[in-house]
């Protein structure tokens, strides 16, 4: 069975939003929409996103680790919004395992928010229905978008291209070699819901030059070591002056 | 999956789409190019019954290859933003400026009162007009405007954003960062980014910096905050501010020590081993030596220069046969002169800049910077690349390959917007040349129109006021780039002919003019009154100026009239040409609106600045995807009307008739000179549109482009991409179109013969009869030095830095561009307020709680603001993000909203000029005419926004919870919407998007 989802690589995202408004203006004007916001230029304005960046800092001062966390519904294969939804609104399709919302059945109970540990789901306070992100799912089938870009709108946004979108049920797709290949790991296993998306860590890649690796054959031909007035000749001369004046 | 469309559509029947019947909805896609910044992707909009429905990258667009970032995936808020204006309006006779009370007129009254007024100016004394534009991409036209017109007051804002970056860059190895080159990050192994402007060609970046580090690259991060791109580097290297000199010559200090530069590359490819002068008592000291008995092959740039072969032993002309320059050594030439090799005297310069010396000014340990340097210095040697790409350079040598040393640098305000910042970006020009990095592989590599001369020719500025004339276009461009004193743009006793004293002795290099210092001192008519000021897209009265306050003041403040009674604006007219309601609008007696980008033409041009790849030059245009909203007009239309109106001798013929129907019109037709085959635009010129650069006007072009993703881009020959400042087919290519007017080659200069020429000056020497004046002469021959150094920015030389202990700077939200967005619904709830951030070291030691009202002081100011702990900055340093704080109802937002109440700017902590206590460095603060002088670069005039320091203590429980200053709120502007309160929801087609409340009231 299919079950198609995000893989978000924390090694390369920069934190820029770009998944956040692009997945709001297409949802906004889409079968999902319309993607309300309160006192738009009033205070404390607020509104309806599928998707959000977090940011946080772990550890102290030099040893600060940004991190940029992008967030938006897992599509768990074993979804606890599901069974708390005493309408039926909430429900994971079998053919591709996107969780979606009908919003003709949904009361606005917000079982499904206070069941899913994510804190993904994002009630319209002015419709007073459940909303959160259906993965496109009215652009990744439509077969008027270029078959390239029929992917969700966060991913064909992406600047750093760290979000991958497949189907991870296929051990060939390249959100699985990612997964498999790159650490990928769900969010907060203990609870059993089986996240379909995953994120792939941070790496750091270092770099040590051994003390032999510095000079070579060649150092004297290029520090002109022969000739008085080098840098380095320059200094034992200085340092000698320096000596002398004390 | 076919059966899966119909149950998406099942999702639930309280949507608007079925409501609307999307299914009759009439669909389109237009490509055009953003602006939500000055990146320019490449864009498709889907429109719906004609409203936006939907923005994306283009995929097929050199720039952005399909992606897109938060701003310009929020353009459709932009274009139903409530801020917007509509109308032209003229103040209302009698109301204050600032009080923002206008009344709706006409477009041909507001083109009767420009024509009256600067067609009086132009008759006069042109110079009284001043034209200075904002973040705007249109410098081909606003500066041939300006020339026509007469007036060298003119610049956009690059004097208070990068021009140290430009100028530094482009007076050492011939080009610089973002547009007109950057790093080769496909290639690369190590990339250190020094600071940098997040909202700054930021998706292509972005996009390098992940393939870069998927490739296993490894990102090493200086900056005093840990944000943005440094989230994600290997190695976060925190450094104090304004200190990056210091470090970038240790490093230097250590490849040379270490013998870590690449000899080969530096001794061909530099001027390392050109003699220089050290005759301390000859007229020519310290100027390079050349043999003036051979032709000159270029009439404005010499090529006879000496170098001291080390096979012969004597002196040669440079690239003589197989000579071999020393690089160290003193020597005696014939005619008996003291000469020494430019890299030797680097040598003797470097000697004190030790590890040691730079850890105690910048806070970065000597072990880490001799890691680094070690680290950048056996990359670029030990892991070299070749690629098999024959070339011939410029002195004939043939060579069957292109290599590199994969190390790669990117930096942007972090080093520019600092007062030392010129000699800094001089550090690492000559590091990434020592490395040997420079337009090679897995360096920096330059894009079209550079690499151009060490300083280019292409422009010329006028140089004494006589050029200045009326009813006469100036006599040369308002911009260019000063070779030595004798290009200065000054007056017989010395003193500044532009309003903004660049190309003065004050600033010398100012190549993109001051127009910080534009309102200061028009205010004080320091060097003189102007009547009227023309600005465009420019926030002048908010986060674009310094000293906001006070500027506030000066535009608003009024002569002494008879009997004391209040007599004209100091400033008398200010026109203001702006789509939205900025906080700038309330201070204009005429305000012109704008159209948003989607409803323009526009040309990114390679006259201007392109968008231009490493592999060749690449230009593209806007063209309107939805029609101007009320009576909005391109800012460009209105320059072409006005320039026609007054009859400017670019824009009319022979008979009177005017040339150009408009803007649209102008870019097809306009040539640099009478068929020079040169427009603004290099795609598909020629009447059938198959030439491409060089071609007659092609009646078609737009369409051209519009068939075309709206871009051009000539990809070069393999052999032409690299090693261009030395590659002999390069040059010729380059001259053949017209990109340099000379073949020869741009040889890095590591040390500075121009700066060399105004110490000289200022030394009574040199080969120019002109010097400064005697208040200026020790701080010219203090500051331009022919080699880089280290100094402390002038504000921290002048401040009591017991009293003010920290630095304080601004970092970009990539998510916000300047002051552009707090209109926008979406990007607002992103950032609507902004912190101080603190390292809780710091907070706490001053008693600061995280999340609390806190006092920031400078010298010049204080701001009342919110604390928030961070443990992502350097103790000594306090930041917060630029431009989020607003006025009080200025675009449209409501007098409660975040911006204004909780949100601040450091601006008003920042002043435009030095202050007027103790000496300064030379000791010249005090003695300026008037007393003050720019904060600025003493070299190119780039404003000193991040040299401001500061103390911070708690705020009182009993005071205001809200930020200070606070200012009368703006009224909106006749034509703005009404605010929208209460619900949005903004759904295209329609009819609901033409206002997203159709939509908003149907919800409450």
């Amino acid at each position: 069975m299919t079950q198609l989802a995000l893989v978000i690589d924390l090694n390369v995202c920069v934190g820029c939003h770009a998944c956040v408004t692009s997945c709001k203006e297409w949802n906004t004007s889409g079968v999902a929409g319309f993607l309300t916001d309160e006192n738009p230029y009033g205070k404390d304005p607020t509104g309806t996103f599928f998707n959000r960046v977090q940011t946080y800092e772990v550890g102290a001062f030099p040893d600060t680790e940004t991190v940029h966390f992008p967030k938006s519904c897992l599509h768990c294969e074993d979804p606890p919004c599901v069974p708390v939804c005493p309408t039926g609104a909430s429900y994971k399709r079998k053919e591709d395992g996107i969780v979606l919302v009908d919003y003709d059945k949904c009361i606005g109970c917000k079982y499904c928010a206070w069941a899913c540990p994510y804190g993904v789901r994002e009630l319209d306070e002015k419709q007073q229905v459940m909303k959160k992100c259906t993965l496109c799912v009215d652009r990744i089938y439509d077969t008027a978008i270029p078959e390239a870009q029929r992917k969700p709108a966060c991913v064909t946004a992406c600047p750093t291209n760290a979000r991958l979108y497949g189907d991870v049920h296929d051990e060939h797709s390249e959100v699985s070699i990612a997964i498999r290949e790159r650490g990928g790991y769900a969010l907060m296993p203990e609870w059993g819901t089986a996240p379909a998306n995953h994120y792939l860590p941070k790496r750091r890649s270092t770099c040590a030059v051994a003390d032999d690796q510095v000079a070579r054959v060649d150092t004297a031909r290029v520090t002109d070591a022969a000739v008085p007035g080098t840098l380095a000749a320059l200094i034992a001369e200085a340092q000698a002056a320096a000596g002398a004046g004390r | 999956m076919d059966t899966a469309a119909p149950e998406a559509l099942r999702l639930q029947s309280k949507r608007p789409a079925e409501r609307a019947g999307e299914g009759a909805a009439r669909i389109e896609t237009k490509n055009t190019t953003c602006y939500m910044c000055a990146c320019r992707c490449g864009i498709r909009v889907t429109l719906r019954d004609g409203e936006v429905r939907y923005i994306e990258g283009n995929p097929d667009h050199p720039l952005n290859k399909g992606v897109m970032c938060a701003k310009g995936a929020s353009g459709i808020m932009k274009q139903y933003s409530p801020a917007r204006l509509t109308q032209p309006l003229l103040r209302k006779a009698g109301s204050a400026r600032g009080a923002a009370e206008f009344e709706v007129i006409s477009w041909e009254r507001a083109f009767d009162l420009m024509s009256q007024r600067l067609g009086r100016i132009r008759s006069t004394d042109p110079k009284k007009f001043a034209l200075f534009t904002g973040r705007d991409q249109m410098q081909a036209l606003t500066g041939l405007f300006a020339r026509q017109f007469g007036t060298p007051n003119y610049a956009a804002h690059g004097g208070f954003c990068s021009v140290n970056m430009a100028a530094g860059m482009i007076y050492t190895i011939g080009g610089s960062f973002w547009e007109f080159g950057g790093p080769d990050l496909e290639r690369a192994k190590v990339f250190m980014m020094l600071g940098t402007a997040e909202d700054h060609h930021s998706n292509p970046l972005k996009m390098a910096l992940s393939k870069f580090k998927r490739s296993g690259g490894r990102f090493i991060s200086v900056n005093p905050i840990r944000t943005g791109y440094s989230a994600i580097a290997d190695e976060w290297v925190p450094i104090r501010p304004g200190t990056d000199g210091a470090l970038l010559l240790a490093l230097c200090h250590e490849l040379v020590r270490l013998g870590l530069y690449d000899h080969d590359f530096v001794a061909r490819y530099s001027n390392a081993g050109y003699l220089v002068n050290i005759d301390a008592a000859s007229d020519r000291h310290g100027m390079i030596v050349a043999d003036d008995t051979l032709e000159p092959k270029n009439p404005v740039r010499q090529h006879n220069q000496l170098w001291w072969d080390r096979r012969s032993g004597k002196a040669v002309v440079n690239h003589t046969g197989e000579s071999d320059p020393a690089l160290f050594g003193s020597f005696i030439l014939d005619d008996g002169t003291p000469v020494k090799p430019a890299f030797q005297l680097l040598a003797e310069r470097l000697v004190e800049n030790t590890p040691e010396w730079a850890a105690s000014i910048t806070g970065i340990s000597q072990e880490t910077i001799r890691r680094l340097a070690v680290e950048l210095g056996v990359t670029a040697r030990d892991r070299k690349l070749e690629l098999p790409i024959r070339w011939t350079d410029s002195w004939g040598r043939q060579h069957d390959r292109v290599t590199g040393n994969p190390v790669a640098f990117h930096a942007m305000r972090g080093l520019a917007a600092h007062s030392n910042g010129f000699q800094t970006i001089r550090a690492l020009s000559i590091l990434m040349t020592l490395l040997g990095t420079i337009d090679r592989p897995g360096g920096f590599r330059h894009k079209a129109p550079y690499p151009r001369g060490t300083p280019p020719v292409i422009a010329r500025v006028p140089n004494t006021p006589d050029l200045v004339q009326p009813d006469t276009p100036l006599g040369g461009a308002p911009l260019g780039f000063p070779a030595g004193p004798d290009d200065l743009f000054i007056d017989a006793e010395g003193k500044p002919v532009r309003i903004d004293k660049a190309f003065s002795w004050e600033h010398p290099l100012a190549v993109h003019g001051m127009m910080h210092n534009v309102i200061t001192n028009a205010w004080r008519g320091d060097p003189y009154r102007i009547d009227t000021l023309m600005m465009f897209m420019a926030n002048m009265a908010w986060n674009s100026a310094m000293n906001t306050s006070e500027v506030r003041r000066m535009l608003n403040d009024r002569c002494e009239g008879e009997d004391g009674a209040q007599g004209e604006y100091r400033i008398p007219f200010i026109i203001v040409c702006d789509a939205f309601q900025s906080e700038m609008c309330a201070f204009a007696d005429l305000v012109l609106p704008d159209t948003t980008y989607l409803e323009r033409y526009d040309a990114m041009s390679l006259l201007d600045r392109p968008i231009s790849e490493f592999d060749g030059p690449c230009d593209s245009v806007r063209v309107p995807v939805v029609p101007p909203k009320g009576e909005c007009k391109p800012f460009q239309d209105v320059l072409v009307e006005l320039a026609s109106r007054l009859k400017f001798p670019a824009f009319t013929h022979a008979d009177g008739t005017r040339k150009f129907r408009d803007y649209k019109d102008f870019v097809i037709n306009f040539q640099t000179a009478p068929d020079s085959g040169v427009g603004l635009l290099a795609g598909y010129r020629g009447v059938d549109g198959d030439q491409a650069l060089v071609g007659a006007p092609n009646p078609n072009q737009w369409e051209r482009y519009a068939e075309n993703n709206c871009v051009f881009h000539h990809v070069m020959p393999v052999e032409f991409q690299y090693m261009r400042n030395w590659n002999q087919g390069y040059n010729a290519w380059a001259v053949q179109n017209k990109f340099r007017m000379h073949p020869d080659p741009v040889v890095i200069q590591l040390y500075c013969e121009v700066l060399q020429k105004f110490r000289l000056a200022a030394q009574g020497k040199g080969p120019s009869a002109r010097r400064p004046p005697p208040a200026l002469r020790e701080r010219v021959a203090t500051y331009f030095d022919p080699l880089p150094f280290w100094y402390a920015p002038l504000e921290a030389q002048v401040t009591d830095r017991t009293r003010y202990p920290l630095n304080a700077v601004t970092q970009r939200p990539m998510a916000m561009y300047h002051s552009w967005d707090s209109q926008n619904a979406w990007l607002r709830q992103i950032h609507a307020h902004n912190y101080l951030m603190v390292n809780p070291v710091t907070a706490r030691a001053a008693g600061i709680a995280d999340d609390a009202w806190m006092w920031v002081e400078s010298m010049h100011g204080k701001v009342r603001c919110l604390c928030r702990y961070t443990e992502a900055v350097e103790p000594g340093t306090v930041w917060t993000w630029n431009a989020i704080g607003k006025a009080r109802g200025a675009w449209n937002l409501a007098p409660e909203a975040n911006e204004s109440r909780k949100g601040f700017l450091l601006n008003h902590l920042i002043c435009e000029e030095l202050p007027q206590v103790g000496e300064g460095a030379g000791g010249e603060a005090a003695q300026a005419p008037g007393g003050r002088r720019s904060n600025s670069d003493p070299i190119t005039g780039q404003a000193g926004w991040y040299d401001v320091q500061v103390r911070i203590y708690a705020a009182d429980a009993g005071e205001a919870k809200e930020t200070w200053p606070q200012f009368d709120a703006m009224a909106a502007l006749p034509g703005t919407q009404p605010m929208r309160q209460g619900w949005q929801a903004f759904f295209a087609g329609k009819g609901a998007a033409t206002e997203a409340t159709a939509v908003g009231r149907e919800l409450k």
